[in-house]
């Protein structure tokens, strides 16, 4: 890797004032940025390291909300009661991210605030319809996510934490990729407070809401309801490990498993 | 009290002595040596697939912090440095010689592949080694590439090299044409059938890396470096490439994270650090990174073939004809050239009684990184196709798919047997290795498990291959007639210490294999002292007289060999010693282990009284015999060793996502006589998850400009723990009859064997969808697209 300066700011404060640098770059597990570095992809002036900023941590139940803060581990939310009782399904989804080491190093808002569309937590985060808390503001999911690798948040703006409506019913299943191990596709399904939201990662260059899914859902939730739903090709990514079409095939296995999963 | 040693001889599952220091982190890897003022390599690659150098620009880099030398090809020209050396030859059908364009060290007129050197940068630190290689201004001229054979064996196909008109490095062929016609004009029946083997890379688990160094006082130098032959690179470097006589040259490859053969060859970094080292009077390192590994490490397989199988209404053989292209890559790897044709086609027969066999070779230039041997060598292709035309050919005859094998077995009674294509095996059983693979997969229940796993809506499969290979390379003067430009003896020393300890020095190298136990266990066997009390050395040409190295399953058949002639010259003078020391004649001196015995008689002496005697002569026959105790020998094979067996695959197929499970893996390999049946297990089971990375997982994918599109981790796939299935692995042993262990080989038969078993059951799972050909590897949304394209076949 190139050189570069290393902060630990110890608020979100601190950090925010050091990102204003258009330059810097925040790390949090580091699990993207530090193979990037490795590669000398990146060559930021500064490499600012949120993980000493307390306010960021902990997952805590607020009325009918599971907040979760930007530094939580994947392993942390995947074992924790408190989410595994309000939202099994983002529990299963974070114990399926990667593996151990990953987990146990993987950050909720690095995960979301880099949206690689392979990755898993953008499908519960759009699926469930949660609110991104930043240090400026609060942003609904579905302003969120903005394309591949591309958010609402601007250079000095940090997410700090996740809140997470609870759900009546979830689920989740996804395709990994044979090789990286990655989404190829993935559907979190939700019905919340009686809508229903149907998410679809790592089939296209960002994460999707499925509106035909969605309304065959609303009118009867069932796995049956979604097979008659046909995902289009068009747009979605195609690459040596499967073409467009069986990306677009596998959202509707994946629909049918989600919701299965859900109950 | 007395306290029996537990039987550590042959056949004794001994746990890995080298094992203590390897899961201790304690291992002593090239990477992990270190020397006062030792600089950085760091290698400027080709971005393009083919290219010409306009001009290289090193003045900026030469003036970065810590850089202390940037270096061309023109300035290893200028020290009349060599271009890396192809170690065998093939001729053409006509006779003529196969091309063998020059493969310089760094590249000078041109690059030829994505990757390929052209320039290194010296400094003090490894990133100010590749802080300066970045400063390099390489001013390249892009020219279109061959990228696919099809693509270079066009007429007008961009030319690779100018010596290789049309981009052909040999057409090559084995067997009598005209016969193999005739045979084919009067079959009751023709199968034919077209196939890929996919095109591999490695991957072992340590880069590849070299340290240079120099004595300017001495002239000598040493190179470190991840080989599996250090000898070989000793001879090759010093000879060819770097003009340094062999007694100024030591190579020595120590504790080496795996090979797989990837780490057989002599590699341009190897003379890049040894040639620099010398320059700079300072060590050299250089350490891969993986994704080096990627664009420089010889890959593997990536045969196109047409196969004709001729057959009788009785569904025995009458002639097999085969036409391959096998991919070279941009330059000639060490053995590249033998891989498609000696270790091939040879092979062509297989376990079968087919009479007679034709096979053409050509291989392509490609600009792409070069193919060299990868575990199996020519014979998993030579197997794959064997062994998928066995199961095309019971569809099309309507013979199952086992008595098809079975009715064209080579009877156990008809050893030795000369087959068509030059190699004749020694021993075998085929039927009894067929037998108790499929007793211990229950082959006979498996409609159940079908009709069970229906229910849960899997498509279940049952594949068969049974497969033959020829290993423990090989007879010197066989190989040398048939273009080997090395012999392929192996040398073993055993050294008695006066106490009665043993050191062996041994030309194989140990990078995985277990050496280090296994040929413990010969001295134990044979000598009677303890496996604790034996050391093996090896990898070092300055320890070891020399060596042939590890590769093709040689090590025990080969190198174990050599040390049992050394024993045995070992115990001839121990007889003697014994016969003065007891007082009786030479000839009624018994050994066995460990003890001499006056033939008939209570008088003994045990190993170390002999050896004491022979290293502090006061009692002893000084006058007619030499003292100390130890003895060298050079083993030159009479002939390869043929392992073989039976493996049978059991798979389930997700028919919503097209992912195959593996559910089931039965192996029963007949490997000769086994020495330690705990690492046989491990050496076979290995092999089969390589064999089923093949089948289902790897494939090496370039796109048309020549770019690597599988170039890291992210995108080729390498086997993991949970894409394996349970593997029960047994043996059945016929022994070799010409070497004196009676052994054959395990290290490549689970990779030999394994894919067509794979791809065999896939193709089985989907026989309701009319399946006759399936490349590997058999990825999902490959397999999804067979099944959607069955049904819309079916709904049309």
């Amino acid at each position: 890797m190139y050189d570069f300066a290393y902060h630990k700011p110890a608020t979100v404060a601190d950090a925010v004032k050091l990102l204003a640098d258009p330059d810097a770059k925040a790390i949090s597990g580091g699990h993207t940025l530090i193979p990037a570095l490795k590669h000398r992809l990146n060559k930021p002036s500064a490499v600012v390291d949120l993980s000493g900023i307390a306010e960021m941590k902990g997952i805590k139940r607020v009325g009918n909300a599971i907040v979760i803060g930007a530094l939580t581990r994947h392993a942390e939310v995947a074992t924790s009661a408190e989410v595994k009782a309000a939202i099994p399904a983002l529990a299963y989804l974070a114990s399926h991210i990667g593996d151990v080491q990953v987990r146990n190093r993987g950050t909720l808002g690095g995960s979301v605030s880099n949206n690689d569309p392979a990755a898993d937590y953008p499908a519960a985060v759009l699926g469930l319809g949660a609110t991104i808390h930043t240090s400026k503001r609060k942003i609904a999911a579905d302003d969120f996510f903005q394309g591949m690798f591309t958010t609402a948040l601007e250079q000095d703006e940090i997410l700090t934490a996740i809140e997470f409506p609870i759900p009546e019913k979830a689920g989740y299943a996804k395709m990994k990729n044979p090789a990286s191990r990655y989404v190829m596709a993935g559907v979190f399904v939700a019905k919340t407070g009686g809508a229903v939201r149907v998410a679809v990662n790592g089939a296209g260059p960002c994460v999707f809401r499925q509106a035909d899914m969605e309304k065959a859902l609303a009118a009867n939730w069932s796995a049956d309801a979604v097979a008659g739903v046909k995902q289009s090709a068009d747009g979605l990514n195609g690459d040596i490990h499967g073409s467009a079409e069986y990306r677009a095939h596998l959202v509707g296995v994946m629909a049918k498993r989600a919701i299965a999963a859900a109950g | 009290m007395n306290v029996v040693a537990p039987f550590e001889g042959i056949g004794a599952s001994v746990r890995r002595k080298e094992d203590f220091r390897f899961l201790q982190g304690r291992g002593a890897y090239t990477d992990d040596f270190n020397r006062q003022g030792q600089l950085y390599a760091w290698i400027v690659r080709s971005p393009h697939a083919h290219a010409r150098i306009k001009g290289v620009d090193t003045s900026a880099a030469s003036r970065m912090p810590g850089v202390v030398a940037v270096f061309t090809g023109a300035d290893m020209a200028k020290d009349n440095v060599g271009g890396l050396p192809c170690g065998w030859q093939i001729h053409n059908k006509d006779g003529s010689p196969m091309a063998e364009p020059p493969h310089p060290v760094l590249a000078l007129d041109k690059v030829r592949h994505v990757g390929d050197p052209v320039a290194v940068a010296i400094a003090a630190t490894r990133q100010q080694a590749r802080d300066a290689a970045e400063a390099v201004g390489v001013d390249y001229e892009v020219l279109p590439a061959a990228v696919s054979m099809d693509a270079a064996l066009k007429a007008g196909a961009p030319q690779v090299h100018d010596g290789a008109p049309g981009n052909l490095c040999y057409d090559w062929h084995i067997g009598d044409k005209a016969v193999v016609d005739a045979a084919f004009a009067s079959a009751a029946k023709v199968v034919k059938l077209d196939l890929v083997n996919n095109r591999l890379i490695p991957n072992a688990m340590e880069p590849r890396a070299a340290l240079g160094e120099f004595d300017p006082t001495t002239g000598d130098y040493t190179l470190h470096t991840t080989s599996q032959n250090p000898h070989v690179i000793r001879l090759l470097m010093g000879a060819n490439v770097l003009h340094i006589p062999e007694s100024k040259l030591r190579v020595v490859a120590p504790d080496v994270g795996g090979g797989f053969g990837s780490k057989i060859y002599h590699y341009a970094e190897e003379a890049i650090v040894t040639w620099s080292a010398g320059k700079l009077a300072r060590p050299v390192k250089w350490t891969a990174d993986r994704t080096e590994s990627f664009m420089s490490d010889a890959h593997g397989r990536d045969h196109v073939s047409h196969t004709e199988l001729a057959l009788d209404a009785d569904g025995k053989f009458l002639g097999l004809r085969v036409s391959t292209l096998a991919n070279m890559g941009a330059y000639l790897s060490t053995f590249a050239p033998c891989v498609p044709t000696y270790l091939y086609a040879t092979l062509l027969a297989g376990v079968y009684t087919t009479p007679v066999i034709y096979c053409e070779v050509k291989a392509v230039f490609t600009n792409t990184v070069p193919v060299d041997a990868y575990r199996g060598a020519g014979r998993p292709e030579a197997t794959f196709l064997l062994e998928r035309l066995m199961d095309v050919a019971a569809q099309e005859t309507g013979i199952d798919r086992v008595e098809l094998r079975r009715r064209n077995f080579i009877p156990t009674d008809a050893f030795p047997y000369q087959t068509p294509v030059a190699l004749q095996y020694d021993s075998g059983n085929y039927h009894a290795t067929l037998d108790q693979a499929l007793k211990a997969s229950d082959w006979a229940g498996f409609e159940a498990r079908r009709a069970e796993a229906a229910k849960r809506g899997k498509l279940r499969g049952i594949g068969i291959s049974t497969y033959l290979e020829a290993c423990g390379i090989a007879p010197s003067a066989v190989v040398g007639s048939l273009g080997a430009r090395a012999g392929l003896y192996e040398v073993g020393t055993i050294r008695v210490h006066p106490t009665g300890s043993v050191t062996v020095l041994t030309g194989a190298h140990s990078h995985g294999q277990g050496h280090e136990t296994t040929f413990c266990q010969l001295v134990a066997d044979k000598l009677g002292v303890p496996v604790a009390q034996v050391d093996i050395v090896h990898g070092d040409t300055a320890k070891v007289p020399f060596g042939m190295g590890t590769y093709g399953s040689r090590s025990l058949a080969v190198g174990g060999s050599a040390m049992m002639k050394a024993m045995d010259k070992i115990i001839a003078k121990g007889k003697r010693i014994a016969a003065h020391l007891m007082e009786a004649d030479v000839d009624d001196i018994e050994f066995e282990r460990g003890i001499f015995r006056v033939a008939g008689t209570d008088k003994t002496k045990a190993l170390v009284d002999i050896s004491v005697a022979a290293y502090v002569p006061h009692n002893y026959p000084i006058e007619e015999l030499e003292p100390g105790l130890e003895e060298t020998a050079f083993y030159d094979p009479k002939n390869f060793t043929y392992p073989g067996g039976c493996h049978i695959a059991e798979v389930e197929i997700c028919p919503e996502t097209g992912k195959v499970s593996m559910v089931n893996f039965t192996a029963v390999d007949d490997v000769g006589r086994v020495i330690n049946p705990m690492i046989v297990e491990g050496q076979v089971q290995g092999g089969i998850a390589q064999g089923i990375g093949q089948a289902l997982l790897e494939t090496c994918v370039y796109d048309a400009d020549g770019q690597l599109l599988s170039g890291s981790m992210m995108d080729y796939t390498m086997p993991r723990a949970d894409d394996l299935a349970p593997v029960s692995v047994a043996t059945h042993t016929t022994l070799c009859t010409h070497n004196p262990l009676g052994v054959k080989g395990c290290g490549e038969v689970g990779a030999i064997g394994s894919p067509p078993a794979v791809i065999n059951a896939v193709v089985d799972a989907l026989r309701d969808y009319g399946v006759r050909t399936l490349d590997m590897p058999a990825t999902p949304s490959k397999i999804w697209g067979i099944i959607n394209g069955g049904r819309r076949m079916a709904a049309e």
